[in-house]
């Protein structure tokens, strides 16, 4: 087992030099990091291992899809038809923009620009608001059209091909299930960047102690790319070609 | 503890216990050795709760016709003493009291990497636990602990979604807290502490770390539309609609069989650390038990459908899950056969932990052979649904993960507490929990393999004579877990002061003081060496 020791040459595996130790002079280092770069690396490796958790929970979600879609297409194209393509499209544009801002406001971040991170940081709340607007009209007009399973299940619409009305009722389950825990991702996502908002206002962020920023980008952007594999999966290879 | 050596009395020094005082300074902690206490005495309360129960259905047992209960409030003792003890006691059970307390001790971190994700996933665990009481108060549940649908989904009268709400946030605990460990065991590393001088403890942990974040969140998911299912009629697995309960078996196993290495594998870490102690010899193999570690995560990720070979899963699928289950055996006998190959020659001594150590060894490899009749398809045919599982998961589980649990906690007791306990009651304890295990579980292989199934409130009266002798057998087992109960609340007050080496073992837990002080280390020790360093009886003789 190892021996401590006060003097030796050896710093393999560790990002720290060893020796001195400075605590609380450094704004934003906690006492239990040796340094800057080893909390910013902290920090940055938990939210990509919590990213991977967040795979593998929508991932069992996504497998299911596939199983069924294979056992039951005719139904999932015809509810894919169902869906309205135009908000879907627009939505996808809107959070891309959303994107794009989020990084901006990460940019701003690192290069300390106190005024432009928090009005990227709006833009991208704003843009994420548009999003769930949209996403409610989407629902509401489900609800109308009795396409809500369990609840409200009532199509009157006529559906392309004729499937069984069963399996149409799977792919809305899969719809409201996907696009659901996909939204309260997003509101999730609300808090945190309304916190970083407020911390970027008070002016807590510096070139060099940016990472709560940057780890709040990459928890939004991943958010995203799950709507971007939704909105195919959902909207575009329902047979509309 | 004959090794024991008065140092300067515990409370003249400042350590983590006495830096401040009051319920407040316990409850908003963030440091995470007294987070790991708030885990052991939760968990040690969910374990007697969960004792409680397999007492009434071990009582109930010992009459063919059933002696205490009705047979749906049998279907609630065994739900409940399953999701109790699998969810709340044993997943948490090393990682959360022993992981989260050694981990920055044995690799010379100050804390974890995020101290506050830690004290949200002891709230989280405390929140999970009070969904499952409040669901056990008022009136249980009653679909087992794997909640297979359609029952669990539309037929069970049961409070099925206050317990499933619970099993889900109690699930987010373990993942941050693995998400926790996996930081601080990349990042936090003292100078020189290389991945191959870490314990294997911390190996074991950084392999469990992998598997609770690739499987719980899978599980969780699994769960939420089951409460779907059974909420708001939204029907993935509901054959009217063409969903499939099968599938739900499938995502349920996909986590619920790693959970099973979940559960072992911080025992494994465990046992390593102790074996090797208490021979005063280097590990046998060190790399090899470090690879099987993380080949037992990986594998064990492949084998699920093992729990599926009756419910109409392909034959070929049965076929591949049963050639990829005894592939785990391998990962598992290399780390059985190092932990012997350590003892050889090695200047062995008896004291209370390495008894427990001992006991694993023997109960595991029990565990893990009879688990390759139920790998195979026939037997598994006779066997599946019997008795036989049931003693073979609890070799596994009690046999192996509660020893390893104990004896870890008896091993690092003086460290946490800077206390010791009666050694002599503890290899009574000890011995008694040992015996008490066999005589209750042995004769449940046997009622198996002549078929009395599980989960049945009522047998034929041939079966009385097993019955009776495990039921005997629970008794002595509850009695020897009670006796460390005792003596560990005694010693906190009246123990002898404990050293900071009381064990004179290796490890750079051992080298601060005991108990250790809030920042663990005065200075960041610098590691030089491999682990377990244990001088060679070449060496001495040099």
């Amino acid at each position: 087992m190892p021996e401590a020791a006060t003097s030796s040459s050896h710093s393999g595996g560790s990002h720290r030099a060893g020796g001195a130790v400075v605590v609380g002079h450094v704004p934003g280092l906690r006492h239990h990091f040796e340094d800057m770069e080893q909390q910013h690396e902290a920090g940055s490796l938990g939210m990509w291992a919590f990213l991977v958790t967040e795979i593998m929970f929508f991932g069992a979600v996504f497998a299911a899809y596939a199983i069924y879609r294979e056992l039951y297409l005719p139904g999932f194209e015809g509810g894919s038809r169902l869906l309205d393509i135009k908000l879907g499209a627009t939505n996808t544009a809107v959070l891309i923009g959303s994107s794009l801002t989020m990084v901006l406001a990460v940019h701003s971040a690192q290069t300390g620009k106190r005024k432009l991170i928090v009005l990227f940081l709006i833009l991208t709340m704003v843009l994420g608001a548009v999003f769930l607007g949209i996403k409610y009209v989407e629902w509401s007009t489900d609800w109308t059209k009795g396409l809500v399973p369990g609840l409200h299940w009532a199509p009157t619409e006529e559906i392309h091909g004729n499937p069984p009305l069963g399996s149409v009722e799977m792919f809305f389950c899969f719809y409201f299930v996907m696009t659901g825990l996909h939204a309260m991702h997003m509101i999730v996502g609300f808090g945190i960047l309304t916190v970083m908002t407020i911390m970027a206002w008070r002016g807590r962020f510096s070139p060099e102690y940016n990472a709560p920023v940057e780890v709040s980008g990459l928890y939004w952007h991943f958010v995203d790319i799950i709507w971007i594999f939704l909105f195919p999966l959902l909207y575009l290879i329902g047979g509309r070609y | 503890m004959s090794t024991a050596v008065l140092e300067a009395p515990a409370e003249s020094r400042l350590n983590y216990l006495n830096a401040s005082y009051g319920i407040k300074s316990w409850l908003l902690t963030v440091d995470h050795k007294r987070i790991a206490l708030l885990y052991l005495a939760s968990i040690s309360v969910m374990f007697f709760i969960g004792g409680i129960f397999a007492v009434l259905m071990r009582l109930h047992l010992i009459e063919p016709q059933g002696a205490l209960v009705q047979p749906d409030t049998y279907n609630k003792l065994f739900s409940a003493h399953g999701i109790i003890m699998v969810f709340f006691f044993l997943i948490p059970s090393i990682p959360a009291t022993l992981g989260n307390f050694l981990v920055p001790l044995m690799i010379g971190a100050k804390d974890l990497a995020f101290p506050r994700l830690n004290l949200m996933s002891w709230y989280l665990y405390i929140i999970g636990a009070s969904f499952a009481l409040y669901a056990l108060m008022s009136g249980g549940v009653d679909t087992g602990w794997t909640f297979y649908p359609p029952y669990s989904s539309i037929y069970s009268q049961t409070h099925v979604i206050a317990t499933a709400i619970g099993v889900f946030i109690a699930g987010f605990s373990s993942i941050l807290t693995a998400l926790n460990f996996v930081v601080t065991i990349h990042k936090m590393r003292a100078p020189g502490l290389t991945w191959f001088r870490l314990p294997l403890f911390i190996w074991a942990m950084y392999a469990t770390s992998v598997i609770i974040m690739l499987g719980t969140p899978v599980i969780a998911v699994t769960l939420v539309l089951l409460a779907a299912e059974r909420l708001l009629h939204v029907g993935i697995f509901d054959a009217v609609i063409g969903g499939d309960p099968l599938l739900f078996q499938h995502l349920f196993w996909f986590y619920s069989h790693p959970a099973v290495y979940i559960m072992v594998l911080p025992g494994m870490g465990v046992i390593s650390e102790l074996v090797t102690a208490f021979s005063r010899k280097k590990i046998f193999g060190y790399k090899m038990i470090a690879f099987s570690s993380m080949a037992i995560a990986v594998l064990g990720f492949l084998v699920w459908g093992h729990h599926m070979f009756v419910t109409g899963q392909s034959v070929y699928a049965g076929l591949i899950f049963s050639l990829l289950s005894f592939l785990v055996a391998i990962p598992s006998a290399i780390k059985v056969f190092n932990w012997t190959a350590t003892l050889y020659k090695g200047s062995i001594s008896y004291q209370a932990p390495m008894l427990y150590a001992l006991g694993f060894i023997g109960l595991f490899t029990m565990g893990g052979l009879t688990g390759l009749f139920l790998a195979s398809l026939a037997t598994d045919v006779h066997l599946n649904g019997t008795y036989f599982i049931v003693a073979h998961f609890h070799y596994i589980m009690v046999g192996g993960t509660m020893m390893a649990y104990l004896g870890g906690l008896h091993f690092w007791w003086p460290k946490i507490t800077g206390r010791l306990y009666p050694d002599i009651w503890a290899r009574i304890a000890a011995l008694m929990i040992f015996a008490g295990f066999n005589l209750t579980f042995f004769p449940q292989f046997m009622l198996g393999y002549l078929g009395m199934p599980r989960r049945y409130s009522v047998y034929p009266a041939e079966f009385q004579v097993l019955n009776v002798m495990s039921s005997a057998g629970a008794s002595i087992l509850g009695i020897g877990y009670v006796i460390p109960l005792i003596y560990f609340l005694w010693s906190i007050r009246y123990g002898p002061v404990a050293s900071s080496n009381p064990w004179g073992t290796k490890g750079l837990e051992w080298q601060t003081t005991s108990p250790p002080p809030t920042e663990n280390f005065e200075e960041t020790p610098i590691v030089t060496e491999d682990a377990y360093a244990y001088a060679t009886p070449e060496s001495t003789h040099a």
